[in-house]
């Protein structure tokens, strides 16, 4: 197997605060594929945004990066020093925010802003980024790109505007893109449309992408693999159709529950009963035992590690050196 | 654009119609000029009669659309006290008053823009903090104090600049100016600082907390995700969106900071606008101070004008906002 685009080991990264450390992310572990696209999903405060602004080196104070590994491309980025890790962001890694209407500078035209970033991380004339940035324009489906290149911002619609801040993200050819639940702030109809943009150039440049939502639909439509997160951990990571189909772990058969289907039965919705915890009140063990229908003793005092299991990976005790059908 | 700036001119031609009103009331309503003009023991004869030369005998109305036509032409008639017309005597002072507020202002917003960026940068080094402590006693010392320390401090003590006076002025047509030379220049240091201080200390605060919001937006946090430098980020992106307010607030401050020279001119006997007016209530000069009304007011006007459009300039949201409006 060729090396992955980015290996995540480990990670963790706790905010300092008055009453104490809190952990937010606690030894998450995950790997993305050249060409690959990998679904992050869970509730919010599920520590999914923060994975994403940990792997592209913008956790800001009061918090850090604890522990762990983060590697592109086998190169380890974590504790890079800042100057060289700014050569990276942009560069190599192209990040994609939740809200297209204030991602962008209002007071410069987009093609000033493209322009920049192209210059910045490519030795580009600016005739040349500027013809770069029409032919990026173009490519996520702006119309007319030759004149919408000097337009501002607010002259563009919310879904035009996500178009320029992903040909922003994509300007100079990054190995991953992380976007950050970038349809949640967009109509229905023009999510799709990004979403297809955001698969497409991810399929057309073999660049790995991770996409942070908590939309499990968008998911299902996208992703290759999916990573269920709670609390802070990885419950569960597997092939998209293995978790969505079969999923192991009780919190991620909790969230397939909760997906209306079209087929039309009236059947309840199930909810998970309960709410994440605060960071500053994780439970012992499992941090999912106070929900969960199944914990058992060990649950409460033990915390599961990620186990394998056919092509998925999962951290919980049921299946722990217990045969599978006792899981159910 | 075009037709944004005309309708602002439009509604400052009526603010100052109305400062008009004001300043012709203040002949009516603030004694009878007549006695200003003439001595206790002139005839009741002799008082008609100047009383007819000076068309106060007419009706109202006649008297304010005289009164506007003249001001429009910038005649405000002629000084009690000087016995000179009173554009001549404004004329006269007001380089002296506009050199020094330049100069105040300049010195406000390069030093307060500079140490508002890096107050807001450099949150925590102790330079900062001494910022913040000394902005404090800016903003709560008064002008007049100000003035008086340093005159003691610098003037009487060190001896090393003047206590009071404009220095050699050089005449440049009408106008007379004291910026070449040295003698002019040592006498507006400490006018000008004196001046400037509470607009330095308001546009440092201003521009570290605006700065410091801008910081948080989403487009610097998608900047620094674009991995563009800091110098960038904080020169390009972040202080042009710190201007915005920063322009009204110290254009509006230079009205202010004109208006208010008044203290600083008596303090430092500038030879400015301020201080004739300072001398004019005094002795109840009324055209004086009829005219300083109308000067400062069309100078906050065309300021307010001014600040307006460029508004438009920096922030392009507005220029399409205003030309749909139109």
């Amino acid at each position: 197997m060729t090396e992955p685009v980015l290996s995540v080991r480990n990670l963790q990264v706790e905010f300092a605060s008055r009453r104490g450390t809190l952990r937010a992310i606690d030894g998450v572990s995950f790997d993305i594929a050249k060409g690959e696209v990998l679904g992050v999903v869970g509730e919010s405060g599920a520590g999914k945004s923060v994975t994403g602004l940990a792997v592209i080196g913008l956790i800001d104070p009061p918090g850090r990066i604890a522990g762990g590994e983060i590697c592109l491309s086998g190169l380890r980025i974590d504790n890079l020093p800042a100057e060289e890790m700014r050569r990276v962001r942009g560069k190599r890694i192209g990040m994609i925010f939740q809200d297209p209407l204030t991602s962008l500078n209002p007071l410069y035209r987009v093609g000033e802003q493209i322009i920049e970033t192209i210059r910045t991380h490519l030795n580009l004339s600016e005739t040349a980024a500027r013809r770069r940035a029409i032919d990026l324009l173009a490519e996520v489906g702006i119309p007319a790109p030759e004149k919408r290149i000097d337009g501002y911002p607010h002259e563009f619609s919310g879904g035009m505007r996500q178009r320029v801040v992903i040909a922003l993200a994509i300007c100079a050819e990054p190995e991953l893109i992380i976007a950050d639940e970038p349809t949640t702030a967009l109509d229905v109809s023009v999510q799709a449309q990004i979403i297809s943009l955001i698969k497409r150039l991810g399929r057309d440049h073999g660049t790995a992408v991770m996409l942070v939502t908590h939309d499990m639909g968008v998911i299902a439509e996208t992703s290759d693999r999916v990573a269920v997160m709670y609390a802070g951990r990885v419950a569960e990571i597997g092939p998209v159709q293995d978790v969505v189909r079969n999923p192991l772990h009780p919190y991620a058969k909790g969230l397939m529950g909760a997906i209306p289907t079209l087929a039309g039965d009236d059947k309840r919705l199930v909810q998970i009963p309960g709410s994440m915890p605060r960071l500053s009140a994780i439970p012992r063990g499992c941090s999912f035992n106070p929900r969960c229908a199944f914990a058992f003793d060990r649950c409460r005092v033990e915390r599961p590690e990620p186990l394998p299991r056919g092509a998925q990976s999962v951290a919980c005790h049921l299946y722990d050196s217990v045969p599978a059908e006792s899981a159910a | 654009m075009l037709a944004f700036t005309l309708r602002r001119a439009v509604q400052a031609i009526g603010v100052m119609f109305a400062v008009g009103i004001i300043a012709f009331s203040m002949f009516r309503f603030a004694g009878d000029p007549v006695n200003q003009i003439v001595s206790i023991d002139t005839s009741a004869a002799e008082r008609e009669a100047v009383r007819k030369s000076l068309g106060l005998d007419d009706p109202v109305p006649v008297q304010f659309v005289r009164y506007f036509a003249d001001a429009a032409q910038f005649k405000f008639g002629v000084s009690y006290q000087f016995r000179q017309p009173v554009s001549t005597l404004l004329m006269e002072r007001m380089p002296a008053t506009l050199e020094l507020a330049i100069c105040a202002t300049v010195l406000a917003m390069v030093f307060g823009i500079l140490m508002g960026v890096y107050s807001a940068l450099r949150r925590d080094t102790v330079l900062a903090k001494l910022f913040q402590a000394v902005s404090l006693i800016g903003i709560s010392l008064p002008t007049f104090l100000i003035g008086i320390l340093l005159i003691y401090l610098f003037a009487v003590i060190l001896g090393w600049l003047p206590s009071f006076g404009r220095g050699e002025v050089v005449k440049l047509g009408w106008w007379t100016t004291g910026l070449l030379t040295l003698s002019g220049l040592k006498a507006l240091i400490m006018p000008s600082i004196t001046l400037g201080l509470f607009q330095m200390t308001l546009i440092m605060r201003l521009v570290r907390a605006e700065m410091l919001e801008v910081l948080r937006t989403d487009y610097i946090r998608f900047a620094r995700a674009r991995g563009l430098t800091t110098r960038a980020i904080h020169f390009g992106h972040a202080l042009k969106n710190t201007l915005i307010p920063v322009i009204t607030v110290a254009g509006l401050q230079f009205g202010s900071v004109i208006a208010f020279s008044i203290i600083t001119e008596t303090v430092f006997q500038w030879p400015g606008m301020g201080l004739l007016f300072v001398q004019a209530v005094q002795n109840v000069d009324i055209p004086i101070m009829a005219a300083y009304l109308l000067m400062v007011s069309l100078i906050f006007v065309t300021i307010n004008l001014v600040v307006d459009i460029l508004y438009t300039v920096v922030d392009p949201r507005l220029r399409s906002t205003f030309g749909r409006a139109v």
